[in-house]
């Protein structure tokens, strides 16, 4: 409350009262943004009682029930999924930042005729979703005998994260000091060596942030393993939750709880990363 | 998004093998299987099987078929008027709450700002497949949390089952999704604010201009490239959606295909659905409209938007 009269007593105030509307719209977003998450998860610690009598109530002695992740555990194999995921997920994202730093490090370093234009066709991909060649792409792994497998959505995951990577990569590589390379050369050391030794170190900060950007898309898709890997056990976690609850839809302690499960990986990823993450969003809006 | 010029050549020789050692695995895995099959999805959409399934080259027959002929013109349209409304209340919703969000998240030492930041982006990190079921348990009618929470704040009689209802459907799934990846634009946005010079600020306030009038005529301006980048993004990933539609209503898109997008027809089309049969080559052939669809809005962007935004630009 301003002092009536007093000039500087309203000048304090009233910045303080827009302050504090401020964190009221922010603390509301907030609450906007995460509650319907956090509902699902208190719920998926509740019997089915309290799931419907009390929905937005903290799991209580009364209601705390675990049956929904029993059930889940039971009726599918969510560990299969969780494994063929993280499979997917690591195997496309080590092949994109070693592939990725190669082709980045050479369209950064070297001059060499047609590199920009190399550079460009590498960039297509950012624009040009993936998924458009999808009936070729089918067709293709039909044709190598990768239709079921992990490996097909390994490959196709590396293509789709490649061209973000090289470019964020590239930008990075182009900040590196030039006399460390040249020292590195003047002291005889071979090419590869260079880049192994003296340059992957130094990117590290960035391959953190292109593998958060890479590892998410990944783990989250569903047409991917829809349409190449959707059966005999190879389904990732996506598209093993989307079928299951296909299936379970009437059963609210199963459904719940499987979407807690799908939650809970990419929300440790989360809290671990989200400063690379952010950091990431936020430079690249500089350029 | 050009890389820079790359720094000269070390003297003693052009290092050819090198440079293929590099290059050679990510752009064989890329062409492989990102640019080949786009490349030749377009080709196969010239062709038409039979049902012995082998296919003949029948030029542009599966493109007339779709803007023209009964069995495919009305859901084509259908998908793609359905695709610009839910492009359009993306743009619109989400850069309004995106741009609110930025500016009050760039505010001078705002107490609890990355916790703010962190904790409304966390939507857009999920699943849209879990994010799409989440939604649809909130909004269900047999759980009742939305319609207890319109009771609790005096308004029961606004509840309608609105992922249901054919006229409010496809409205409803466009609000989940801008819901879920409103973190986008206010990351990016937010970041343009911060990199807003100080003395422009300052100068307007010497000038006499209040916070409100700062925001419209001095950063608003400023930031428009990046609203334009958010934009040709967003449009994108519009047009290439899906995952959300599949979960919430399923290939079908119902009720009456209201929810229907390009994403979806192209899914129903290539694979079949139900009674539908599948068609590959049709398939491609809606590939390769919605691929001239999202080059018509990147060249747009590029040629029109960036372009008339650059000189605002610092």
């Amino acid at each position: 409350m301003s002092v009536p009269g007093s000039h500087a007593g309203a000048l304090i105030a009233r910045p303080r009262l827009g302050r504090i509307a401020v964190h009221f719209a922010l603390l509301f977003y907030t609450l906007v943004a995460i509650g319907p998450i956090l509902l699902i998860l208190i719920n998926a610690f509740k019997s089915r009682r309290g799931i419907f009598n009390e929905p937005l109530a903290l799991p209580t002695a009364k209601t705390f029930s675990l049956i929904g992740f029993d059930k889940v555990l039971a009726k599918s194999d969510f560990g299969l999924y969780f494994v063929n995921s993280m499979t997917v997920t690591i195997g496309s994202v080590v092949l994109v930042l070693i592939t990725g730093a190669m082709a980045a490090w050479a369209l950064s370093e070297y001059k060499f005729r047609g590199n920009g234009l190399l550079g460009l066709y590498m960039a297509i991909g950012v624009m040009v979703p993936i998924r458009l060649g999808s009936v070729s792409i089918l067709q293709l792994m039909v044709n190598l005998n990768l239709v079921n497998t992990l490996t097909a959505l390994v490959l196709v995951y590396t293509a789709q994260g490649l061209p973000l990577a090289i470019i964020l990569l590239a930008e990075f590589m182009q900040q590196i000091p030039r006399d460390l390379r040249d020292a590195a050369r003047c002291d005889g050391i071979n090419e590869y060596k260079i880049f192994w030794s003296v340059i992957l170190p130094l990117v590290r900060p960035a391959i953190a942030t292109v593998a958060v950007f890479t590892i998410v898309p990944i783990w989250n898709d569903l047409w991917f393993p829809l349409i190449l890997a959707p059966g005999n056990g190879k389904q990732t976690i996506t598209l093993g939750v989307q079928q299951f609850i296909g299936q379970y839809v009437v059963d609210w302690n199963a459904v719940i709880a499987s979407l807690s499960l799908a939650i809970a990986p990419i929300l440790v990823l989360y809290i671990l990363f989200s400063r690379q993450l952010v950091r990431g969003l936020t430079a690249g809006a500089v350029k | 998004m050009s890389l820079a010029e790359p720094s000269a050549l070390p003297r003693s020789r052009r290092p050819w093998t090198h440079i293929l050692v590099f290059l050679a695995p990510a752009a064989l895995i890329y062409t492989l299987f990102s640019i080949y099959p786009l490349l030749d999805t377009i080709r196969y959409a010239l062709y038409s099987q039979d049902e012995a399934g082998v296919a003949h080259f029948v030029g542009l027959q599966n493109f007339i078929d779709l803007l023209t002929h009964p069995v495919w013109a009305d859901q084509f349209r259908n998908a793609l008027v359905n695709n610009l409304i839910f492009f359009a209340i993306h743009v619109t919703v989400q850069n309004i709450i995106g741009i609110a969000l930025a500016a009050m998240l760039s505010l001078p030492q705002l107490f609890g700002r990355n916790v703010y930041r962190t904790l409304i982006f966390l939507p857009t990190m999920l699943s849209v497949v879990i994010i799409g079921f989440i939604w649809q348990l909130i909004l269900s009618p047999l759980w009742g949390v939305s319609e207890g929470f319109l009771r609790s704040i005096g308004l029961p009689e606004l509840f309608a089952p609105w992922l249901g209802q054919e006229s409010s459907a496809l409205i409803t799934v466009s609000l989940i999704s801008v819901w879920q990846f409103v973190g986008i634009p206010m990351m990016l946005i937010y970041a343009a604010l911060l990199n807003i010079p100080e003395d422009l600020v300052d100068a307007a306030t010497v000038d006499g201009a209040n916070h409100l009038h700062i925001f419209f005529y001095v950063k608003l301006p400023l930031i428009l490239p990046t609203i334009g980048l958010v934009a040709i993004l967003t449009f994108v990933a519009n047009f290439n959606a899906f995952d959300l539609i599949y979960a919430v209503k399923g290939a079908l898109a119902g009720p009456n295909f209201s929810t229907d997008i390009m994403g979806t027809f192209f899914y129903r089309t290539f694979f079949g659905y139900q009674l539908q049969v599948g068609n590959p080559t049709m398939g491609a052939a809606v590939a390769t409209m919605m691929f001239v669809i999202i080059l018509i809005g990147v060249m747009l962007y590029l040629f029109g938007v960036q372009r008339r935004m650059q000189r605002y630009a610092l």
